[in-house]
């Protein structure tokens, strides 16, 4: 009879990917993302491209060649028009801000009384620019004042850079952390999307059968349990298809949007643009090393081990829900036990594991088997031991076998109850006709 | 004749609810056997336990004389009460879905189907969706779906219900076609005159209990009571019921007639003969009509259940 379970999987299949909607997200979820990485980079090139005038009056004329333009950033100097028509010449031509560096007998009564005026609270990294040249210059002559050598001191200056190694002797970046952050909150986020869209897609499903009076007709020739695993996997399936051409289109479709508006897609990451802020060539390389380095092929493993198991343990309870109930409103009560570990999985993941990946807690939660495929998919880039990760995955399995059978026993009985709207307590009944 | 099933003592329970108590049903080969009962008196679970939808918790299934087992699916055609079909899918797409669980080959159940829609004269229909389909355009298709695999064992659960009269009689005229060609029908039923005209052997289920069972001709003569329907035609009308009326128990007969007549139905003691009634009114006016009341299968039903309540 395992020609069967082949015929309802293809049915299956087929009966998802012709749905409409089915059709339309996939095809239109890769577009959308796009779109909005395409617009939300082009705003903030737009916003960057807005290069800000600032005038200032400088009484002491000590920083007038200091104040040097930048791509944000124009300075006019108003020195020779006094504070006075400074000011209305800025608000009649809609200047950004005036900076006002007043005349003082001492450097430190002068640094305490420099002001900026503005229409609007200006721009924190602006105002910090602005801060460092002037304290830059003050410093520097506060140096002269008190004799010293500026060269002496610009030698003997130290730089420190931490170089962080493992025990084994690799060298990693300081922003690996944030690499292995961003690898294992993706995995997390997406296998949770992944269960709850294609866990309700089983469940509706198997609504579908019931409230369409199939289902009779049909476990009349298959065994209950064959048409539930014919499901999910057909489901899951159409999950994959999915999946693959969304990679698919959404890599065409952002190679596209690169040549067309000229975004490096590159730069839009956060890792990387935090990197080049520290305009550091070695940390950039080094993290290159890093993603390169991860335990790549225990992720990708990890990932699809944990991706099935999770799907096949929610997949499970959403077809016990969907036998017991008659109606899609109806299944809201039973929501529960599928949001609640979801959303601690969630959680743990991103604050727990981000915080201690090997703490007790994240230890814990990565071998709960409900919450065990968001918490270890997260925690894997940080290096978990072999023996964590099999003891976890074969409580996963041992899960599984235990829900499918109780899901199988739930859904035997529910699917030929009509009109009754099911409590735990009834569910619990039926467990043991 | 021999049994092609043979339900022996089956017990269901859900929980504390007793859906089948000790039911045993024998099911002659070739018969079409009327599985009657009111509504929740467990019809449904002992249709679901032979076909293997449901377990019992004792008792045993016996079909062509071998234990049910999983490959009985395959001669075994069911059509439920509550039934209904994908209603996105194509009928045809469906159709072959549906024979192809049932173990039939893709060309094979092509080749039925194609035979089937012709016949029913519904071959348009392949690409239309159920939706488009009206309640008992459905009903057809569902029942080419249960018989296309030519199963030994047909189960009808009100077979009829959703049909118009010319269709239901188009199914009807199918099911004893069946009968012919060797099939065995189980078919359950509230319609009692589908009984009447259908079935050979009947079982009473009430209450989750078999109260009844047996071949439709001897079930009517254990239930008959020796009552004869009479019209008679004397000089004196009342003078004649008066002397009827004191020597046996009568009641008022209805029937119609284009004469003027005393109809009556005359019961008799146990041992007391047709003839001897026959005998004592010829002598006292001039018979029309005698004949014999044969209880209906409606009555058959009615009487045993009130009766067992």
């Amino acid at each position: 009879m395992s020609s069967n379970l082949q015929l309802i999987i293809k049915r299956e299949f087929i009966a998802r990917v012709r749905n409409r909607t089915f059709i339309v997200m996939t095809f239109l979820s890769p577009l959308i993302v796009v779109g909005m990485i395409a617009l939300i980079t082009w705003l903030t090139t737009l916003n960057n491209d807005e290069v800000k005038k600032i005038a200032f009056v400088d009484e002491t004329t000590l920083f007038v060649t200091n104040l040097i333009d930048t791509d944000e950033v124009t300075f006019i100097d108003y020195s020779n028009v006094g504070l006075k028509t400074a000011k209305d010449s800025v608000i009649s031509k809609k200047l950004y801000g005036l900076l006002y560096i007043p005349k003082k007998s001492t450097n430190k009564e002068l640094s305490e009384s420099i002001q900026f005026y503005a229409e609007e609270s200006p721009n924190l990294s602006i105002l910090n620019r602005i801060e460092r040249v002037i304290a830059n210059k003050l410093t520097k002559q506060n140096y002269i004042a008190e004799g010293l050598d500026l060269e002496t001191i610009e030698n003997s200056k130290a730089k420190i850079n931490i170089q962080i190694e493992n025990f084994s002797g690799e060298k990693t970046s300081k922003m690996s952390n944030y690499v292995k952050m961003a690898f294992g909150g993706l995995a997390g986020y997406l296998l949770m999307m992944f269960i709850i869209i294609y866990g309700n897609m089983v469940m509706r499903s198997v609504i579908e059968e019931k409230t369409n009076r199939i289902i009779e007709i049909i476990i009349s020739s298959v065994k209950p349990m064959q048409l539930m695993m014919g499901k999910i996997l057909g489901t899951s399936f159409a999950g994959i298809l999915q999946f693959l051409i969304w990679v698919l289109l959404g890599g065409i479709l952002l190679t596209i949007a690169t040549s067309l508006f000229g975004i490096d897609p590159q730069s839009t990451g956060v890792d990387t643009s935090l990197a080049l802020q520290e305009n550091n060539q070695q940390e950039i390389q080094l993290l290159i090393q890093d993603v390169v380095k991860l335990p790549l092929a225990t992720l990708v493993l990890s990932f699809f081990v944990y991706f099935i198991g999770g799907y096949f343990l929610y997949s499970s309870i959403y077809a016990a829900i969907g036998a017991a109930v008659d109606s899609e409103t109806d299944s809201q009560q039973f929501m529960l036990p599928i949001i609640l570990p979801l959303m601690l999985g969630i959680y743990v993941g991103f604050f727990a594991v981000i915080e201690n990946p090997h703490g007790t807690v994240s230890t814990v939660f990565s071998m709960i088997p409900l919450t065990s495929p968001i918490v270890m998919l997260m925690r894997i880039p940080f290096g978990v031991p072999w023996w964590e990760i099999l003891i976890s995955i074969l409580l996963l399995t041992g899960s599984i076998i235990f829900m499918v059978w109780l899901a199988g026993k739930i859904y035997r009985i529910g699917i030929l109850m009509y009109g009754k709207k099911p409590s735990y307590k009834e569910l619990f009944k039926w467990l043991k006709y | 004749m021999t049994n092609l099933l043979e339900v022996q003592r089956a017990t269901k329970r859900f929980g504390d609810f007793i859906a089948l108590n000790n039911v045993s049903i024998n099911v002659p080969k070739g018969s079409i056997f009327g599985l009657l009962g009111p509504n929740g008196a467990g019809k449904t679970t002992l249709i679901r336990i032979i076909n293997q939808i449901t377990l019992p918790d004792t008792g045993n299934v016996f079909l062509d004389g071998e234990p049910l087992q999983s490959h009985h699916i395959k001669d075994i055609g069911y059509l439920p009460e509550e039934r209904g079909l994908y209603k996105s899918m194509k009928v045809g797409e469906q159709a072959l879905y549906l024979a192809q669980l049932k173990g039939l080959s893709k060309n094979e159940a092509k080749e039925r189907l194609k035979y089937w829609f012709d016949k029913f004269d519904i071959s348009h229909w392949w690409d239309k969706k159920i939706q488009e389909l009206s309640k008992g355009m459905a009903q057809k298709v569902q029942f080419i779906v249960t018989v296309l695999h030519r199963p030994k064992l047909l189960i009808f659960d009100e077979p009829f219900s959703g049909f118009d009269p010319i269709n239901a009689n188009v199914i009807k005229d199918e099911i004893l076609q069946l009968q012919d060609e060797g099939a065995t029908v189980i078919f359950s039923t509230h319609r009692m005159e589908s009984v009447e005209e259908l079935c050979d052997h009947i079982a009473l289920i009430n209450k989750s209990n078999k109260i009844l069972e047996g071949k439709v001709s001897d079930i009517k003569k254990e239930y008959k009571s020796n009552t004869f329907e009479v019209g008679l035609i004397s000089e004196n009308m009342d003078e004649l019921y008066k002397s009827i009326q004191a020597k046996f128990k009568t009641e008022p007969a209805y029937f119609k007639s284009i004469e003027d007549q005393l109809k009556l139905k005359i019961s008799l003691e146990k041992d007391t003969l047709s003839n001897d009634l026959l005998g004592y009114l010829s002598g006292k006016a001039q018979i029309v009509r005698f004949n014999e009341v044969i209880p209906s299968v409606n009555e058959i039903f009615i009487k045993t259940i009130t009766e067992n309540e």
